[in-house]
C-alpha cells in the first residue's frame, strides 16, 4: 500500500475542464474557510465565538506550516527537527518590526517580511544541514534546533530571554485601513496568507527546482548523473520552505503579539513532522489535512482531558505503525474501487470494523484517564466522570473490568481486521487487470 | 556538436590496500564504440565509476578532449556532455516514466535550479522528453510509476535517462544484463540507435552483443588492460584466450 501509491498526476497539462474539477475541493474548501467563524457566532449577543476564531487562525498558520515542512520532508525525502527554527524567527522579526519606532511595511505586508527573515536565516543553517542527507542531516538540524533554543534563551536584547518579545499589531497601519482589533479581521489576514502560501507552495511543485527535489529524494546519485548537484537541491528547497515557516511564524506573532522561545522549540518542529506525517506526505492535501487535525485535537481535547498529549501520541504512533502513509494515503488507496464504482462493497465491513475500533478507543480512554485522575486528578480534588460513568480508581474492580473489556476489544479488533482484508484483496485482485496499467 | 574522445592515462585505483585498477591507458576515439570486457572483478564497473567521477582516482589522469574529468564531482562530468548508465538500475523510482525523462533533459535544456518556470508549460522541453519516449518505446507506460515497471523496461528508461540529454560520450553499464534474448536484441538495437555518431564506451559480458556493436574491444584483467583492438584481432588474440575467452572462443 506504501510504496505503490499512484504516480503524482498533472504532469501533462490536463484539460480544463479536468484542472476544473480538480479545483473544485479547493474552491470549496476555501469558501468554507470564509464562512466558517459566522456559523459559530452568538448572533444572540452579536458576538464572535472569541475560542472557534482563534482556533481556526492556528490552523491557517499551521496549515502554511505544514505545508512548508512537507517541502523537505515528503517532497525532497528531509527530515528535520529545526523547522520551528524559521517559524519563530520570522515571528521575532515581526515583533521587532511592530515595536520599531516606524513600522516598515504594513500589517498586511509583514508575514512576508517574516518569510523573508525566516529564509535568510534557513540559508545560513542550511548550508550547514543540506551538506548531508538522510540520518546526517536529521542530526544536524536536530543541533541547529537546540542551538537556536539555547540562543533565544541567552541574547535577551533580541529574543527576550524567557518571557520573550511582546508586540502590539496596532503599531502597524493597514493597507485597507482595517484597525486589527478583533481576532476576526486577524482571521482574514490568515485565510488571505495561507491562500498565498498555500498557491506558492504549490507552484514550487510543478518547476524544475521541484521536480529535481523529488528526483533527489528517490535516487540523488542519479540526479548527480544528469547534471544536478542533490546538495544545491537540499539547499534551495530547504531555503525555500525556510521562506514559508517565516511567514507562518510571521502570522502567529501577528496573532497572538508575544513571541517566546516556545516558537522555536523543538515541541513545534515535533508538531510540524506530526501534522505533516499523520495528514500523508504523499501528497499536497496530506499536510493541511494533518495540520487541520492537530490542531484541532490540541485546542478541542486539551478541553476534554488533561491526557490529550497521550492521545496525540497515541494517534501518532498509531498512524506509523499502520498507516504510514497517512490520512490521504489511506483515501488515495481507495482511488480504485471508487473509479470502479465498487465502494459499496466495503460499507459492511467498514461497518464492522468502526465497532471493535469504537470500543478499544473506549478501554484505551478509560485507562488512561483512570490512570491520569489516580495519579493526578484525585489530588487536585476533582472527580472523574467518564461518559456517566464514576468508576472508584481505588478499588480493583474498574481496572480489571477495563483491562479484560480492552483485551476483548483488542482481540475483536484483530478477527475483523483480517476478515476486512479479505474482502479488501479480494476487491483489489478483482480490479487489478483495470488499473494495473 | 563535436563528439569528444576520451582519454584514460595511467589511471590506478585502491580500496584500502587492494589495487583494484593497476594503471589504466586508454583511447577512446572520438565517435567510437568502444566495449569494455573481463572476467568478474576485472574492475570494469570500478573504471566506470572513475571515468564518471563516483570515486575519485589514487593517481592518474583523465581527460574529455582536452578537459581534466578526474578533479570533477560527477554533476559537473555530466555537465560536461559525459552521461552514463548504471549496472543495477538507477531511476527516479516514484516519479512516472516521463518524469524521468524530463528530470534527465531539466540541466541541458538550461533550466539548471529554476523555482519560477512550470514544467508543464514548456513545449520544447516536454516535446523532447515525449520524443525519447518515443524512442525507448515505451509511450504507451508514459505515466507509469517508475518503480512498477518491469525489469527489460526499466533498462529500456535507464538508456532513455542516459541519452536524454544529448550527451556526445555515453558510458553503459551492462545494458543488456538479465534480458532474455528478444529483450537483448531489442536492447542493441536500441543502443545502436540512439549512440549514432557519439562516443559510447559500454562494459558487456554477453559476447555476441560485443562483437555485433563495439569497433574496438579493450580485455580487462585484475587492472590491467591485456589487449586492445578491432573485434577480428581480439578474437585471434592468444593472451585474451588463455587469460578470459577461454572455451567461449575455442
Amino acid at each position: 500500500m506504501s510504496s505503490t501509491a499512484a504516480p503524482e498526476l498533472a504532469i501533462s497539462a490536463p484539460s480544463r475542464r479536468g484542472r476544473l474539477r480538480a479545483a473544485c475541493p479547493w474552491i470549496a474548501t476555501l469558501l468554507v474557510a470564509l464562512v466558517l467563524p459566522w456559523l459559530f457566532r452568538d448572533y444572540a449577543h452579536g458576538r464572535d465565538n472569541g475560542f472557534m476564531t482563534a482556533m481556526f487562525s492556528q490552523m491557517g498558520m499551521m496549515v502554511i506550516f505544514a505545508l512548508s515542512y512537507n517541502m523537505l520532508m515528503g517532497e525532497a525525502g528531509l527530515l528535520s527537527f529545526c523547522h520551528a527554527v524559521f517559524f519563530g524567527f520570522g515571528g521575532y522579526c515581526v515583533a521587532h518590526f511592530l515595536n520599531a519606532a516606524t513600522v516598515v511595511a504594513p500589517l498586511e505586508l509583514l508575514p512576508l517580511a517574516g518569510g523573508i527573515c525566516g529564509g535568510a536565516l534557513a540559508l545560513v543553517f542550511g548550508a550547514m544541514a543540506t551538506k548531508q542527507r538522510t540520518m546526517a542531516f536529521a542530526m544536524i538540524t536536530f543541533g541547529i534546533g537546540e542551538l537556536a533554543v539555547t540562543a533565544a534563551i541567552m541574547f535577551k536584547h533580541f529574543f527576550g530571554g524567557e518571557s520573550g518579545i511582546t508586540t502590539d499589531r496596532q503599531n502597524a497601519w493597514s493597507l485597507f485601513g482595517v484597525n486589527y482589533a478583533h481576532g476576526l479581521q486577524v482571521y482574514y489576514l490568515i485565510i488571505a496568507w495561507t491562500l498565498i502560501a498555500g498557491l506558492g507552495m504549490y507552484y514550487l511543485r510543478g518547476t524544475p527546482l521541484g521536480r529535481m527535489a523529488n528526483a533527489c529524494r528517490d535516487n540523488y546519485e542519479r540526479a548527480q548523473f544528469v547534471g544536478y548537484d542533490p546538495r544545491m537541491v537540499r539547499f534551495l528547497q530547504f531555503a525555500l520552505s525556510g521562506v514559508f515557516a517565516g511567514i507562518a511564524g510571521g502570522l502567529y506573532c501577528i496573532t497572538y503579539e508575544i513571541v517566546t522561545y516556545d516558537a522555536v522549540n523543538a515541541p513545534l518542529s515535533g508538531n510540524a513532522l506530526l501534522m505533516a506525517y499523520i495528514g500523508g506526505v504523499g501528497s499536497f492535501a496530506g499536510p493541511i489535512i494533518g495540520a487541520i487535525l492537530i490542531t484541532a485535537l490540541q485546542s478541542g481535547l486539551s478541553l476534554i482531558s488533561n491526557s490529550w498529549l497521550v492521545y496525540v501520541g497515541m494517534l501518532f504512533i498509531a498512524m506509523v505503525t499502520f498507516a504510514p502513509t497517512g490520512i490521504t494515503g489511506i483515501l488515495g488507496a481507495h482511488a480504485p474501487i471508487v473509479r470502479a464504482g465498487r465502494l459499496g462493497a466495503l460499507t459492511i465491513p467498514y461497518l464492522r470494523l468502526l465497532l471493535p475500533c469504537l470500543a478499544v478507543l473506549l478501554g484505551f480512554v478509560f485507562l488512561v484517564e483512570m490512570l491520569s485522575f489516580a495519579t493526578i486528578g484525585a489530588a487536585e480534588g476533582k472527580t472523574l466522570n467518564l461518559f456517566g460513568i464514576v468508576p472508584d480508581v481505588y478499588t480493583p474492580t474498574p481496572w480489571l473490568a477495563t483491562l479484560a473489556g480492552t483485551a476483548i476489544a483488542i482481540a475483536w479488533l484483530r478477527l475483523e481486521a483480517r476478515r476486512f482484508f479479505v474482502v479488501w484483496d479480494a476487491l483489489m485482485t478483482g480490479l487489478a487487470p483495470a488499473t494495473m496499467r | 556538436m563535436s563528439v569528444p574522445a576520451l582519454h584514460l592515462r595511467d589511471v590506478r585505483k585502491n580500496f584500502g590496500a587492494t589495487e583494484i585498477i593497476r594503471g589504466v591507458t586508454l583511447d577512446i576515439e572520438a565517435g567510437e564504440r568502444h566495449a569494455l570486457i573481463g572476467p568478474n572483478g576485472a574492475g570494469k564497473t570500478t573504471l566506470f565509476n572513475l571515468i564518471s567521477g563516483r570515486f575519485g582516482l589514487t593517481s592518474g589522469e583523465i581527460r574529455l578532449d582536452d578537459t581534466r574529468l578526474d578533479t570533477l564531482p560527477p554533476h559537473r562530468i555530466n555537465r560536461l556532455g559525459l552521461s552514463r548508465s548504471f549496472q543495477i538500475t538507477s531511476i527516479f523510482h516514484r516519479l512516472s516514466v516521463f518524469e524521468n525523462l524530463r528530470c534527465a533533459l531539466l540541466w541541458s535544456r538550461g533550466y539548471r535550479y529554476s523555482f519560477w518556470h512550470t514544467l508543464a508549460r514548456q513545449p520544447r522541453l516536454n516535446d523532447a522528453a515525449e520524443r525519447v519516449l518515443e524512442e525507448i518505446n515505451l509511450a504507451n507506460r508514459r505515466d507509469v510509476q517508475a518503480g512498477l515497471l518491469s525489469y527489460a523496461e526499466q533498462r529500456a528508461l535507464e538508456i532513455g535517462m542516459t541519452i536524454a540529454g544529448g550527451a556526445t560520450a555515453i558510458l553503459l553499464d551492462e545494458p543488456t544484463a538479465g534480458m532474455s534474448n528478444t529483450e537483448t536484441e531489442y536492447a542493441i538495437a536500441l543502443i545502436r540507435r540512439v549512440t549514432e555518431g557519439k562516443t559510447l564506451l559500454m562494459v558487456e559480458h554477453d559476447m555476441r552483443v560485443v562483437f555485433d556493436l563495439a569497433d574496438t574491444i579493450t580485455v580487462l584483467v585484475y587492472g590491467r588492460v591485456i589487449a586492445s583492438g578491432p573485434p577480428a584481432a581480439i578474437r585471434a588474440d592468444r593472451a585474451v584466450q588463455e587469460a578470459y575467452l577461454g572455451a567461449a572462443a575455442a
